[in-house]
């Protein structure tokens, strides 16, 4: 974690402090070694690339969306992609059961599933962090407590209990999302929890503690820089796994309700199609499949770039 | 060995105590009380509510009704279905079997094409295959396989026509439950063209459910292996000139195999998530349309018990997977 300890030296706990002008250019060092690590990885590229014109099409949506996403159209059922016999180019990807074109529903989708990777993300990770940077610094009984309650959480199977979670608190976007952010979090306890473990008797701590940190500024400001690396990696699979999860609980009925036009609702509406209308299925878990994939990609390329045993390979 | 055996089932106890209590506040939780839950839309005079809460044992305090609860657990009374009216394991007991082969077959799938897979591709670093397999991997390990599986409906059931689209066998069949699993018991009936029908049944869902635990045990195998191949014994093995196959086959692929068996283990509890998805859309009669049926049904002993339930397999079989990995590895029986 060479560039994390180097952060960790140039904003100087203990050590002697350097200027700003040499900081700012040891951080230019760091994200430009960090780029040389990613940029190896060509699939890494490509799929940050991808994630990208995603979030850009999502931040776009109103603008490029051809039409409406919950507009209906009883003279345009299930016309097929403009391909094939019988299509047309005002849909291009056709349009589903009463008439919404398919495109525009997938534009505005893109909106909904970054939305729910980035809050239950951000939740996760937040509460993930301190419940796990209290566990690995206090130790004793309150860590033994906290990690058992994280064995239980983790006994369940996750979508089971993101389901019956969403059973209990009503169906819908915003507990489905407060669902998988309860069931994702165990893992960045864990990971906090043993790195910190791992840091709190190093001697940089120690030196930062006799200089009189507080534990506070101990946890965050002096141990937490140096647990990021795993943090990030684990970060960007959960984001990937929150969309998957969000769109399984939708296609089951109890994550977002229709008519929203996000991806896994549009499948379960789709179900009954399938075998009539193969485009009305086949789309919405093709962008789920193209946004999951290349968040992974990044997810192994930031794995490459930020592991330390992985760079000397 | 049995000390080792010992300690690691009694650290299963603390989590199995949060587990039936997170189970048995599951109906609590619920807006309403249990008693205007099974009543449901029909309304209740206030003095018969408050009878059958007496006469259910809900008027007594938590505590008390959470010692009754773990003591009905500890003689088998895991709840009854307010729309069936049966016990909540028996049910569980009627529809794991099924659950079960699906299960099984998805593992023998993923570890007999992901491991040599794996294995492939780390002795071949770097090449088109090494590429062409990890990302496949990492294909499958994105897929959503709701998905997944409607495609193959698509393909397989609808313009081919060679596999049905639900349910565990032709209605054709009938025969006695031997084993619970249709494959062997088909077999035993001795009818003709039994097996095939549950073999056609069987072939999609279990594709679809095997398709993350191939990815990730792949992808497992492949890491592990790579690690276990710079090692200094595999340079002695080879120098003494065994053949690739036995340096690769016997000196590496042991070792390697100790971290892709947890990997292996840890897959239960993907593939019960993946079953809660796979069942459902190939209508099989098992425990995760179950589930998702009690949910939607409101039948919320059966999600309560059912929870339980399934906790339970996935912390046996974790403890299965924990001492096998004792018994391959003795280092981890030292500690």
């Amino acid at each position: 974690m060479s560039h994390i300890e180097a952060q960790e030296a140039g904003e100087g706990v203990g050590a002697d402090v350097p200027d700003r002008e040499p900081a700012k250019s040891m951080r230019r060092q760091m994200l430009a070694e960090f780029w040389y690590y990613f940029s190896e990885n060509k699939g890494a590229v490509v799929g940050l690339v991808v994630f990208i014109a995603i979030v850009l099409i999502a931040l776009a949506a109103p603008l490029i969306a051809p039409h409406s996403p919950v507009l209906q159209n009883r003279n345009a059922l299930l016309i097929p992609p403009f391909w094939q016999e019988g299509g047309s180019t005002a849909y291009l990807l056709g349009t589903d059961a009463v008439g919404r074109d398919i495109l525009s529903r997938l534009i505005f989708g893109a909106q909904y599933s970054l939305f729910i990777g980035v809050v239950v993300v951000v939740i996760a990770v937040t509460v993930g962090i301190a419940v796990g940077l209290i566990a690995g610094y206090v130790g004793g009984w309150v860590d033994t407590v906290i990690m058992r309650v994280m064995d239980i959480i983790l006994a369940f199977p996750s979508l089971l209990l993101a389901l019956v979670l969403v059973a209990v608190l009503g169906p819908g976007l915003v507990n489905a999302m407060i669902a998988i952010s309860l069931v994702l979090q165990p893992h960045f306890v864990r990971l906090t929890r043993a790195s910190v473990m791992a840091e709190k008797n190093r001697e940089y701590v120690t030196a930062a503690r006799v200089v009189g940190a507080s534990p506070l500024r101990l946890m965050v400001v002096t141990i937490l820089p140096n647990c990021l690396g795993p943090l990030i990696v684990q970060a960007t699979l959960s984001f990937s796994n929150a969309i998957l999860d969000a769109a399984a609980l939708g296609f089951l009925g109890m994550g977002a309700q229709p008519p929203t036009p996000e991806w896994g609702t549009m499948l379960a509406e789709a179900r009954e199609f399938i075998l009539r209308a193969w485009w009305v299925v086949t789309f919405p878990g093709l962008a789920i499949l193209v946004t999951v994939l290349a968040i992974n990609l990044v997810g192994d390329g930031l794995r490459d770039a930020l592991d330390p045993k992985m760079k000397r390979s | 060995m049995l000390r080792f055996f010992l300690s690691r089932v009694l650290v299963l106890i603390p989590t199995f105590i949060g587990v039936s209590i997170v189970a048995f506040a599951f109906i609590r939780l619920l807006p309403g009380d249990p008693v205007a839950l099974m009543a449901g839309e029909r309304v209740m005079d206030p003095e018969r509510h408050a009878q059958i809460m007496a006469q259910l044992g809900y008027d007594r305090p938590l505590i008390v009704q959470y010692l009754d609860y773990l003591f009905g657990l500890f003689t088998g009374d895991f709840g009854t279905s307010i729309v069936t009216k049966r016990g909540v394991a028996g049910e569980f007991f009627t529809l794991f079997p099924a659950t079960l082969e699906l299960s099984f077959c998805a593992i023998v799938i993923a570890v007999a094409i992901g491991v040599p897979a794996g294995v492939f591709a780390a002795v071949k670093r770097g090449s088109w295959f090494d590429q062409i397999t990890m990302g496949a991997a990492l294909v499958g390990y994105s897929m959503p396989i709701f998905w997944w599986g409607l495609l193959l409906i698509i393909l397989f059931s609808g313009t081919l026509g060679w596999t049905p689209v639900s349910g565990r066998i032709s209605l054709l069949y009938y025969f006695p439950q031997v084993t619970g699993f249709m494959l062997i018991d088909s077999l035993l009936s001795g009818q003709e063209g039994a097996f095939t029908s549950a073999l056609s049944h069987l072939i999609l869902p279990s594709v679809v459910l095997a398709t993350i635990p191939l990815a990730v045990i792949a992808r497992q195998t492949r890491s592990a292996m790579l690690e276990v191949l710079g090692e200094d014994y595999v340079r002695t093995a080879r120098a003494k000139g065994l053949s690739r196959f036995r340096v690769v086959g016997v000196h590496a692929l042991r070792n390697a195999m100790i971290p892709v068996i947890t990997t292996i283990g840890l897959q239960v509890g993907v593939l019960m998530a993946g079953a809660i998805l796979t069942e459902t859309i190939f209508s099989w009669p098992g425990i995760g349309k179950w589930m998702v049926d009690s949910v939607f049904r409101r039948d919320y002993p059966v999600v309560q018990g059912g929870l339980l339930l399934i906790a339970l397999v996935i912390m046996i079989v974790n403890l299965v997977v924990d001492v096998l990995y004792g018994v391959i590895n003795p280092r981890v029986r030292a500690r």
